[in-house]
């Protein structure tokens, strides 16, 4: 490992010669096996939303055909699950610490009015990750933990035998339940990467805007570069 | 029985043909006091439905197989208790039920089952498997309050008694009632069988049994299997369920969260499409000026020469694409 600089800090794409055009400075915001390891999550999600909403209510139930269709949806799933929880559980590993509830998140909260409506001005200053992100990181791990739990018991064709009815019956709503919450908050997820523009190549390209960086994620732009500049559009903002 | 007979199918949430009218519900009655535990009926299940299950070990109890299988759909429990009435209180009272699917009027597997199809109710009252649609998934056998199906850990498909549902369909009764020597199992519609059931127990009742009664729980609205219990205050002592219904957990898992869960997933994705198109997404800020080498320094980085510099952006892209 080099100097943090050289690792996070990446000037833009050349420029052009003879140009005043100046393309946005980026910043490391995850490294490409962090982006594989989102990505695989995120196939293993589909895959796992999708199979399951069919096995919940029959409207969905053409969503097998993403897993080969019924049967192999009831034999895939569980598998694919256990796939997506190790997958998880890797990048949760390599983000919790940023995850961490700190200071200004309580207050971050209190103002979701203010995010909600694009206030973005009278918001506090936030790390890596804002208290949404951070609520959404926890409430994956809790939903995928109590999701495996929940799968190992109504995993018939291996683990059928070993549980009674009456805790088959307790599983499966509680892996119902689990699911819409986790389905549910993906869906928040997703919406974000679109609401919050520039949020999408973090995960595409793995780099985000100074700018973007600098307006988002304050404290974490000052971690990553050792900088203190405030943005123009930041100025009046209470940091 | 043809398609136009399903009267309910499991993960369908349109109607079920209904031109046909009068069907007779049947129903087959089984009195306990009457059976001598020969296991001509599970042979006879056996040989009709071409089932063969694995010979088992002894363990000292007449049950064989211990438990119903996949390929055992009826097995005969033994029950070895001191009559508390009828003509020899006091002595031994071997009692034997015939165990198998009730084919509930309200079915917790056809609830709880994910697989559009896979399992039906006639109208004539009879549960049926279909085997073709049957993903092996088990929810059937969460669902039921009597535990009876199976799931077969050869081809993960659930079976479970069909109440021969192919001899009934061409006016036979089931191959259990056909074989029974003593005449314990009967069948009819089962408005016939709750009056043969009634003079049993009035039978019964002369000879000492004072709790004898028919078992057809409410709880799920009824079944088409029936039993004359000899003790019907105490159905626990012939481990049937004393009030059984469809659990609790398995009503709220398919019954409100169902629509809740799919309405609140298309409220979520509404929202945040009506959010975008109403507030409007965080446009992505544009890189300051302080961090562009371009700018002399000791001028005054701000909104002016960010403009400026949009602007000749914009003139270079423009220029650029002509």
């Amino acid at each position: 490992m080099t100097t943090t600089t050289d690792s996070t800090v990446v000037r833009g794409h050349e420029r052009a010669r003879g140009s005043r055009h100046v393309e946005p400075r980026v910043i490391v915001r995850y490294p490409p096996d962090q982006r594989a390891n989102h990505w695989i999550t995120v196939i293993a999600f589909f895959l796992l939303a999708t199979s399951g909403l069919a096995f919940f209510h029959p409207a969905f139930f053409p969503l097998v055909v993403f897993l080969g269709g019924p049967q192999w949806a009831r034999i895939l799933h569980p598998w694919v699950g256990v796939a997506m929880f190790v997958s998880f559980m890797i990048l949760a590993f390599r983000l919790w610490r940023d995850n961490i509830w700190g200071q200004g998140d309580t207050q971050w909260m209190k103002q979701i009015g203010d995010v909600v409506m694009n206030h973005d001005d009278r918001l506090p200053a936030i790390g890596k990750y804002n208290p949404g992100q951070k609520l959404l990181f926890w409430v994956l791990l809790g939903a995928m933990t109590l999701l495996l739990l929940t799968g190992i018991v109504i995993w018939r064709s291996i683990f059928g035998v070993y549980f009674s009815v009456p805790i088959h019956r307790v599983a499966v709503l509680l892996h119902s339940i689990s699911a819409f919450v986790l389905i549910a908050s993906i869906f928040v997820h997703i919406y974000a990467a679109i609401w919050v523009k520039g949020s999408i190549r973090a995960m595409t390209r793995g780099t985000v805007s100074h700018a973007w960086a600098h307006h988002h994620h304050p404290l974490w732009f000052r971690r990553m570069t050792g900088r203190d500049e405030v943005h123009p559009a930041d100025r009046d903002r209470p940091v | 029985m043809s398609d136009q007979d399903i009267v309910l199918r499991s993960a369908t949430t349109t109607p079920p043909p209904q031109a046909r009218r009068h069907i007779a519900e049947v129903a087959k009655l089984i009195d306990v006091s009457k059976c001598i535990g020969c296991k001509a009926c599970q042979t006879a299940c056996s040989e009709w439905n071409n089932l063969e299950y694995e010979v088992g070990t002894n363990t000292g109890v007449y049950d064989n197989p211990h438990d119903l299988e996949a390929n055992a759909w009826t097995v005969m429990r033994y029950f070895e208790t001191e009559a508390k009435d009828g003509p020899n209180p006091g002595a031994l009272d071997w009692t034997i039920r015939k165990d198998g699917c009730m084919h509930c009027e309200e079915p917790g597997c056809l609830k709880a089952c994910p697989s559009p199809g896979a399992i039906v109710k006639y109208a004539n009252g009879i549960v049926d498997f279909n085997s073709d649609n049957c993903i092996g998934c088990g929810y059937c056998v969460t669902g039921c309050p009597f535990n009876v199906p199976r799931v077969s850990q050869v081809d993960h498909k659930a079976y479970k008694c069909t109440l021969c549902s192919d001899r009934v369909a061409v006016g036979l009764e089931p191959a259990c009632v056909k074989t029974c020597p003593t005449g314990a199992i009967m069948f009819g519609t089962k408005e016939a069988m709750i009056e043969q059931a009634a003079d049993r127990v009035v039978d019964l009742n002369e000879r000492g049994y004072r709790n004898a009664g028919l078992y057809n729980p409410a709880g799920v609205g009824g079944t088409h299997v029936m039993y004359v219990l000899k003790d019907a205050a105490n159905p626990q002592n012939v481990h049937l369920p004393v009030d059984p219904s469809i659990s609790p957990m398995v009503s709220v898992w398919k019954g409100i969260t169902k629509p809740l869960a799919a309405f609140a997933l298309g409220a979520v994705a509404l929202g945040g499409f009506l959010h975008y198109i109403t507030v409007g997404p965080k446009d992505e800020p544009v890189d300051d000026d302080d961090m562009d080498p371009t700018v002399p320094d000791g001028s005054e980085p701000g909104e002016d020469a960010y403009r400026e510099r949009i602007d000749h952006a914009a003139a270079d892209a423009t220029r650029r694409s002509l």
